[in-house]
């Protein structure tokens, strides 16, 4: 067994598993955070996507252990309070989300996007979102809700 | 699934890698970015006893310029060779490659060496070492060594490696002449059906192409004379493609000729 402190959110965070413990699992499981989903556990889906020091990752490609002292920040961590944040609206009101399961991936992997590439042409932004797979909307509502957020971002300023 | 249980070792220098690969033997396996080998183990296709992790060694991450190239270090991630400067200004086709490699999710832990060292041949960075001729430096507790990439490959997911050793660098020679890589894949950043790297430098031309062996197959199409069309024969004539779910032999054949042509003309102009 392997105690791992992980900054999640923010807060520091600590839980004493085995080092097969996927960074997934550890967040689901361990620290009850269950706002990350697990769909395909081999890196394909993307649903699983959380950000390690600020940069997309497959939670369910990473061990816990592995990643000890880093700083996560998984779709728990993106609104302020009660407040939405630019992306997470954007997909609201673009309607960017049916069912729901992969959306925490999306939202984790556009927010990171967005941040280097604060506006995208369409290809980029089509792009940006190809390594998460989503079964109902179509992708197109999705590629509607980076721009968007890309709109409101740049309309709040940082 | 879930990954089977392991040993789990994270050793802080190359030293202790060395030495817990060694005790380890056959039983162990290097945990580096960990995008080939925990898919893997999540489906039980591996189960290593121990892991050697070494995200905690300080110093592999380095990319650095030497004379006639750069330097990849072992815990370089994919998407930190592609944005490097130093990379690219001594080889650019390291860049274009590596925007053929999955997804940025996938790229900012997996490593370029640990790509190389999993030995795909379905894959795009064992191509590129192939076709500029790189080699593979590794440490042992015998001591270091540079393994040249045509001695590196030895079949689908087989290196040259022996148990014990750890790959601790990957050397991208820069080329005189203009590089290019072309694949098809069926989805955006999914392993390819096909695809060829090439180089033309005045006098010499060769390509490296995927999925189409059992390791990266390097071709010389220097006797074509610039005509493109030719090469890609020489290529088709060379290659030894599978059928699998995602192509046949022959349209592997045919997109891979395809390919070939395309990738020379664009090196051919660059």
């Amino acid at each position: 067994m392997h105690d791992v402190t992980l900054i999640v959110n923010g807060v520091p965070r600590h839980a004493r598993v085995p080092a097969r413990r996927l960074l997934s699992d550890f967040l689901r499981h361990d620290l009850g955070l269950t706002g990350t989903h697990v769909g395909c556990e081999h890196g394909v889906c993307g649903a699983c996507t959380v950000l390690l020091d600020g940069r997309p990752v497959r939670a369910c490609l990473t061990f816990a252990a592995s990643v000890a002292g880093h700083e996560v920040t998984t779709v728990e961590g993106l609104a302020d309070g009660d407040r939405l944040s630019p992306v997470q609206r954007a997909f609201a009101e673009c309607h960017g989300l049916q069912c729901g399961f992969c959306t925490p991936g999306f939202l984790t992997t556009v927010t990171a996007f967005l941040r280097e590439n604060p506006a995208p042409a369409d290809d980029e932004a089509i792009e940006a979102v190809a390594g998460n797979l989503c079964r109902c909307t179509g992708y197109q509502n999705i590629v509607k809700s980076v721009h968007r957020a890309a709109e409101l971002m740049a309309e709040e300023g940082p | 699934m879930k990954p089977p249980s392991f040993v789990y070792h994270a050793p802080a220098t190359v030293a202790e890698a060395v030495e817990a690969l060694t005790a380890a033997g056959a039983d162990g396996k290097v945990l580096a970015g960990g995008q080939s080998l925990i898919p893997l183990m999540n489906m039980r296709l591996a189960a290593p006893g121990q892991l050697v992790d070494i995200n905690h060694v300080a110093g592999l991450g380095e990319i650095t310029a030497e004379a006639g190239g750069v330097r990849v270090g072992a815990l370089a991630r994919h998407a930190e060779v592609e944005a490097s400067e130093t990379a690219f200004a001594a080889q650019p086709l390291v860049r274009r490659a590596l925007r053929l490699v999955a997804h940025p999710a996938v790229r900012n832990r997996g490593t370029t060496v640990g790509s190389i060292v999993h030995a795909d041949p379905a894959a795009e960075m064992p191509a590129v070492l192939a076709l500029l001729g790189g080699s593979v430096r590794v440490r042992g507790a015998g001591g270091e060594r540079d393994i040249p990439a045509a001695e590196f490959f030895t079949g689908p997911m087989e290196s040259s490696l022996r148990t014990g050793e750890l790959a601790v660098s990957a050397f991208f020679p820069s080329a005189e002449g203009g590089t290019a890589i072309v694949e098809v894949a069926r989805r955006h950043g999914d392993y390819a059906m096909a695809g060829v790297a090439a180089l033309v430098a005045p006098g010499h031309a060769r390509v490296a192409c995927l999925s189409v062996g059992a390791v990266p197959v390097v071709v010389d199409v220097t006797e074509a004379e610039g005509d493109w069309t030719r090469a890609a024969e020489l290529v088709q004539e060379r290659i030894e493609p599978e059928a699998d779910i995602h192509a046949t032999a022959d349209y592997r054949r045919h997109l891979t000729g395809v390919l070939a042509a395309r990738a020379l003309k664009e090196a051919a102009d660059a």
